[in-house]
């Protein structure tokens, strides 16, 4: 039997020196097509329990990420924001490459809770009330920028983050630049090039650069003659001082 | 009358497939099955509890759940399954029923993992019918309430409503999951061919589980230790050289987790597949291999 024993080790140890070129193989093609790229490390143990951890070590990362997304439904109903805020950061890092995560983390910081914080009536000061908006702002930009780092090339998140620039942050220039972006991607939604341009045009320095692109826009392809897009191009039209026969037609 | 008989086939498929279907009746009969009912109460409770939520978050949440779910009750059904086989077939002396026979131990090894193999094959694809039906009923749900709330008073269907039926049903099922499914099954039956053999050399079907569980979780950070050996990493000879036994001795069964990031919506090109069953078909080769080694040499 020891003979047996011998050949059993000698066989797994050989095996072992056979296989690891391949599994390193199999290793980088998992990653590179976007798989094994969580990040388990004591980070995690800090903000998971004993039991979550070593759940998300065997391989149930997402089915623990879907319990502690639950607890945070439970915490949303609740209104109980911050323990939200360390729920969401906890399944993001289970499950980076799920957008939706990234997404509803942020929407529900940038605008749930940053609302919340400003209606607080336990809160009398309204400077401190709207710092504690602000911070929710930025958690919710933090979650979208996280996000992006982990999914650079998803439409959906340029676009939410867009959104977030234009309408929590006021920032025109960025709004612009992150439409344009969503906009290029594949699948991305045909108003984004519209939504690029009217932000640009609210971008001091960028008028003429909105006023082409809109302007294109309009050219290319009728469905692009809406209200809103013809609005903007005909401020643009006065405010660079286009001439009369390069203007556009339509009615405003 | 002659009495010259034909020696029996050194070896044979039929008796392999026998003993697996005896192993397979045998495992039905402690009512194994029942945990399925686990399954489906457990995904069809958490799918009506989830319509509380956005289609996206309750459909994100039945994969992740049902996959999960499938994950750990396949893997939890491969080792205790085939741990309990060999000490209880002793215990039973139908082993050495078997054996008196003109049955090659190998063979005998074969129809038990083949048994073992068809229940977690019947026990996969019963979980995945469970998941996609009520996948699928839901998703049958949404856009049905999805139509009743936004069709057209002449009954026309608006560009809105195109829009919100194609985003509910890119969200819902999808290709991907098919194989995020015959990993889970291939993660299980490597889980049971390793305990078989751990089983030749265990002295009971406790042992044989508690060391296949051990092996269960350090399989999981096979990877980061493979790392650490051989990406130079800054550590001390003693731990490079531990680190090198568990790259070298124990599978990495991080490279058939590939259903947390399916579920996040990675798609599965065909060669990663090919070469992740690959990987699982030959741990299987390799473990029955090893097991038939130490228990053709088992004294019974």
């Amino acid at each position: 039997m020891k003979k047996r024993i011998a050949i059993v080790i000698a066989i797994l140890l050989a095996f072992g020196a056979a296989r690891v070129p391949l599994e390193q193989h199999i290793d980088a093609v998992h990653r590179e097509a976007g798989f094994r790229t969580a990040r388990i490390d004591l980070d995690l143990r800090s903000k998971i329990s004993q039991m979550g951890f070593v759940a998300a070590l065997s391989g149930f990362r997402s089915f623990v990420a879907a319990v502690l997304w639950i607890e945070a439904h439970i915490a949303w109903e609740r209104t109980e924001w911050g323990r939200m805020a360390g729920l969401f950061d906890t399944v993001t890092t289970l499950q980076p490459k799920s957008a939706l995560y990234w997404d509803m983390a942020s929407w529900h910081m940038a605008w749930n809770a940053s609302n919340a914080a400003l209606e607080d009536k336990s809160e009398p000061n309204e400077f401190l009330r709207r710092r504690a908006q602000r911070q929710y702002f930025e958690l919710g930009k933090k979650f979208l920028e996280d996000g992006l780092k982990n999914d650079p090339v998803n439409p959906l998140l340029w676009e939410r983050y867009a959104v977030l620039l234009r309408d929590k942050f006021e920032d025109h220039c960025a709004a612009a630049d992150a439409f344009l972006k969503a906009s290029e991607l594949p699948n991305a939604r045909s108003y984004l090039p519209r939504m690029a341009g009217y932000e640009m045009a609210q971008c001091a320095g960028r008028e003429r650069e909105a006023y082409e692109l809109l302007k294109k826009l309009y050219d290319g392809d009728p469905a692009n003659h809406v209200p809103g897009l013809i609005t903007r191009l005909k401020e643009l039209e006065d405010k660079l001082g286009i001439p009369a026969s390069d203007r556009i037609q339509s009615a405003p | 009358m002659s009495s010259k008989s034909a020696l029996p086939p050194a070896f044979s498929i039929q008796r392999i497939l026998v003993l697996a279907v005896n192993t397979l009746t045998e495992l039905a009969r402690l009512k194994i099955f029942y945990f399925l009912l686990i399954f489906a109460l457990l995904v069809i409770g958490n799918s009506l509890f989830m319509a509380s939520l956005s289609f996206e978050e309750e459909f994100q949440m039945l994969k992740d759940v049902s996959l999960g779910a499938m994950s750990i009750f396949t893997s939890l059904l491969a080792i205790l399954a085939t741990a309990m086989m060999l000490p209880k077939d002793i215990e039973d002396r139908t082993i050495y029923t078997i054996l008196a026979k003109p049955v090659p131990r190998f063979e005998y090894l074969a129809g038990k993992l083949l048994g073992i193999l068809l229940l977690l094959g019947i026990s996969t694809i019963v979980m995945a019918a469970v998941f996609f039906t009520v996948l699928w009923f839901r998703e049958t749900t949404v856009i049905a309430e999805a139509q009743r709330q936004m069709i057209g008073a002449d009954g026309a269907v608006t560009e809105e409503l195109t829009a919100y039926i194609a985003k509910v049903q890119a969200s819902a099922f999808n290709a991907n999951l098919i194989p995020g499914v015959v990993v889970v099954f291939l993660k299980a039956a490597l889980l049971a061919a390793l305990t078989l053999f751990v089983s030749t050399f265990a002295t009971s079907a406790i042992f044989a589980m508690i060391i296949s569980i051990a092996i269960y979780f350090i399989g999981h950070l096979q990877a980061t230790a493979r790392e650490y050996w051989l990406q130079g990493v800054d550590i001390a000879w003693w731990t490079r050289g531990l680190v090198a036994i568990v790259a070298l001795i124990f599978p990495d069964l991080q490279a058939f987790s590939l259903a947390d990031d399916i579920v996040a919506g990675n798609a599965v090109p065909m060669g990663l597949f090919l070469q992740t069953a690959g990987l699982g078909a030959l741990y299987v080769g390799v473990y029955y291999l090893l097991a038939c080694v130490l228990f053709s040499g088992r004294e019974l």
